[in-house]
């Protein structure tokens, strides 16, 4: 790729090019043959004792300046260099990038696609698709998800059983493979019938009674009917969330951002956006399938009752990181 | 006639003693983000994390600690070299205050978030205005002496800054070319977009190196190594040839930074090659200092400042023989994005531009202060010794850290997958970077001891302008 606008161009860089370097080997060439002097000085004479000797140029110096003047055209007759030419070679960034992934495609991709024939319980069983999902979670989901996959503020926690969307295996792959997106308005969209940062304090209150937290239950009662009025719509009435839109359970100790009121005063009055990145150009299913059969064998995944494989699970991956 | 006048030694004082200080100031920021890589619990808050004081560190060691070593040496050397004072003192004398101002701008915006988001050139557009301003008052101060010299030649010593003052200011304003969109807080748009913009980076960004760092310096070096070896230097014709060459290749090499970008392939090839033809000049100019001693070499014994000459152009040939190899394609594929980058610049930073303009300033100062030599010859020695393992502490282990990372992350598993994610990498660096740091903290310390033997120098001696010296006639 040359991206040129005009042929001109391309003849302009390639004349220019070469006039460049071949000019260096004769600049080189003509200097070479100029008088010298050997241990004797040029006669100039600057602040007192400033003198230059008329040395000629040292021998091997030369030659190394003229090989790499040599190997420089050289270069320009293979690769690309010279505008437009692309070279004898052949040779393109983008033609060798294409090469290299069409190589790991036909090496790699057997290799993920037997286990894309396996149910994913059976794949999270498998010690060796385990360590292949355990490497793919390092490069791509670790960055949010963290090393031991516990997440972080705002990343959900992949080895609970507490599920956004859903912990059953097919779940886990639809959010590796299309990403994911929840989002929540301020004031569940309806600030009225919330009743300002006022209500949203009652709310907050009320939120907190859910999970059995401390609060003020004088607001908290005035908050349950704003609750059941607006919230319930997503979080449901018993405030136990709704995997299908993404709205979290509200009833137990798992908080993505904080359980203090003041945060969840914050998150009412100003929503909250979550999204994960599709994931499947970047993985293809077979992939995706064994790094969700890794993700479920985490052993927050619903059904996932092995608790050895739960432990032994993260434990490889804290181990990884360790190491 | 009988020459009454003096040189301008007092601009040259000035920029001087401002070297050893911004030298201290710069490596201190250096240390300390160098430390913060070991304990990121130093970043204590935003102003002073690491995001913004890596510009600072960047901007303090290149623009005001090598700035100020250049404008004092060659300021010194142009009048010598020409016999005659500076041009337009008052315009001389504006420069120093221009650009100290310059720097104080830097260290408060730089913290402060101020940032073009242009490597080497972070600093925003009213300050790149005022940078502009000074540096155009300074080729007029540096050509307009050139110009009343009394001499029929110009000193080889005058090439290099002549080309590096010229150079630098082609390279900040086409590459600060800037669309200024508020003034407080400051905030501009580049002119350019895209590949092109990182292109005209890497432009900028190479030949600041290569005008900034190393034809300034080897100005420098053509002044400084032939006076304290007492010799003349070793061939007017390598000085031709390795001068043209020099500033003609340096202008290509700038796409070596952007291998496997979305830059043009042809672009790339070109880069690398020119920066592989730029391995012989770059030599010409350590061949040049170096075989100047022939007939000197035991002065090495004793003279510390020779010492750190010297060992200077050494570290110059070190860097430049690696530049042009980390510039092979192959080469780059395992050394881009690691360490190995930071050891590199680092032999160059501290192994040349930084030993030069000590051993510079160790010769300036006394005589520019009435004095025939430092307050402590020996410490003056410690310095160098300090130095020299310092820098070494600091390249080795970056080499090592480099290829290191280099080869985690190219690791694959059998399944494809990599053998390593990036954050064990960063894990298996922390012995490095404490290797590092203490290299570091060792070149830092060094140039406490010449703050010392700078101040207790002056102290001793009282400022002096040299009188403006006849030209030796030159005799057929």
């Amino acid at each position: 790729m040359s991206d040129f606008v005009s042929g001109f161009w391309s003849t302009y860089i390639s004349v220019l090019v070469l006039v460049s370097v071949i000019g260096c080997g004769v600049f080189l060439w003509t200097q070479d043959k100029a008088k010298h002097a050997p241990g004797e000085t040029t006669h100039h004479v600057w602040d007192e004792t400033l003198e230059e000797y008329s040395n000629p140029l040292p021998s091997w110096w030369r030659w190394m300046f003229y090989l790499t003047v040599v190997f420089s055209l050289g270069y320009l007759a293979v690769y690309p260099g010279l505008g437009n030419y692309a070279g004898q070679f052949g040779w393109s960034s983008h033609g060798q990038y294409d090469k290299e992934v069409a190589d790991a495609k036909a090496k790699y991709d057997p290799i993920y696609d037997a286990f894309k024939k396996q149910d994913i319980h059976a794949v999270a069983a498998d010690p060796k698709a385990r360590e292949m999902g355990k490497s793919l979670f390092l490069t791509y989901c670790a960055q949010c998800h963290g090393s031991d996959a516990k997440g972080a503020r705002g990343y959900p926690n992949l080895t609970d059983n507490d599920w956004l969307f859903g912990g059953e295996p097919e779940q886990i792959k639809t959010s590796i493979m299309e990403g994911r997106t929840s989002v929540m308005p301020a004031y569940g969209g309806n600030p009225d019938a919330i009743g300002g940062p006022a209500g949203a304090k009652e709310v907050a209150n009320y939120v907190r009674s859910l999970s059995g937290l401390p609060n003020d239950s004088i607001l908290a009662t005035k908050g349950k009917e704003k609750f059941i009025a607006v919230c319930s719509a997503c979080h449901g009435l018993e405030g136990k969330g709704n995997t299908a839109i993404g709205a979290p359970n509200l009833t137990d100790k798992i908080w993505l951002y904080s359980s203090r009121e003041e945060a969840i005063v914050d998150i009412v009055t100003k929503g909250r956006t979550l999204q994960m990145q599709p994931h499947k150009d970047i993985l293809g299913e077979s992939k995706a399938h064994v790094l969700a059969a890794y993700v479920y064998g985490l052993g927050g995944g619903a059904g996932s009752t092995t608790a050895a494989l739960a432990e032994s699970g993260s434990a490889t991956a804290v181990q990884a990181v360790k190491k | 006639m009988q020459s009454q006048a003096t040189y301008n030694y007092q601009v040259v004082r000035q920029f001087a003693v401002m070297t050893v200080i911004w030298g201290i100031v710069g490596m201190l920021v250096g240390v300390i983000i160098a430390a913060q890589l070991i304990w990121p619990e130093l970043n204590v808050i935003e102003w002073l994390s690491y995001g913004r004081l890596r510009p600072l560190h960047t901007n303090a060691v290149i623009f005001a600690f090598g700035g100020c070593a250049l404008f004092a040496s060659s300021y010194y050397v142009v009048q010598r070299t020409c016999h005659t004072p500076l041009f337009a003192p008052g315009l001389a004398s504006f420069t120093f205050w221009g650009w100290q101002l310059i720097i104080l701008l830097a260290a408060v915006t730089l913290p402060l978030g101020y940032t073009s988001g242009k490597e080497y050139a972070e600093l925003e557009w009213p300050i790149d205005i005022l940078i502009t301003l000074v540096w155009v008052s300074y080729a007029l101060v540096f050509f307009g002496t050139i110009i009343k010299r009394r001499t029929p030649h110009i000193y080889v010593a005058n090439w290099f800054f002549g080309a590096f003052i010229l150079t630098v200011a082609v390279l900040h304003l086409v590459n600060s070319a800037e669309i200024p969109v508020s003034f407080l807080p400051m905030k501009s748009y580049s002119a350019y977009a895209g590949a092109q913009d990182a292109m005209v980076q890497w432009w900028y960004g190479h030949n600041a190196v290569g005008f900034f760092l190393t034809a300034g310096f080897l100005g420098i070096m053509y002044y400084f190594v032939p006076k304290q070896a007492g010799r003349p230097v070793y061939s007017y014709r390598l000085s031709v040839v390795h001068f043209w060459a020099l500033v003609f290749t340096y202008m290509w090499a700038g796409p070596h930074h952007l291998h496997y970008t979305a830059l043009p392939d042809w672009t790339q090839s070109v880069g690398m090659l020119f920066s592989l033809i730029l391995l012989a000049p770059s030599w010409g100019g350590m061949i040049n200092g170096i075989m100047t001693l022939s007939g000197a070499w035991h002065k090495l014994r004793d003279d510390p400042i020779l010492k750190f000459l010297v060992t200077s152009l050494s570290f110059y040939g070190m860097s430049t023989f690696e530049g042009p190899m980390m510039s092979i394609k192959t080469v780059n594929a395992l050394s881009h994005y690691t360490d190995w980058t930071i050891g590199h610049v680092h032999s160059g930073a501290l192994g040349w531009v930084a030993m030069v303009s000590i051993g510079a300033i160790y010769y300036l100062l006394p005589r520019l202060f009435d004095k025939t030599e430092m307050y402590s010859v020996k410490l003056i020695n410690t310095h160098f010794w300090i130095s020299t393992i310092g820098v070494v502490l600091y390249i080795a282990p970056m080499w090592i850290a480099g290829v290191m990372q280099g080869l985690m992350w190219r690791a694959t598993n059998l399944d494809g997958t990599l053998t390593y994610s990036f954050v064990e990498s960063v894990k298996s660096t922390y012995p490095f970077y404490t290797i590092r740091l203490l290299g570091g903290l060792l070149f830092f310390s060094g140039m406490l001891l010449m703050a010392y033997n700078m101040v207790k120098t002056i102290a001793s001696g009282k400022a002096v302008n040299a009188p403006v010296l006849e030209p030796t006639v030159a005799h057929a």
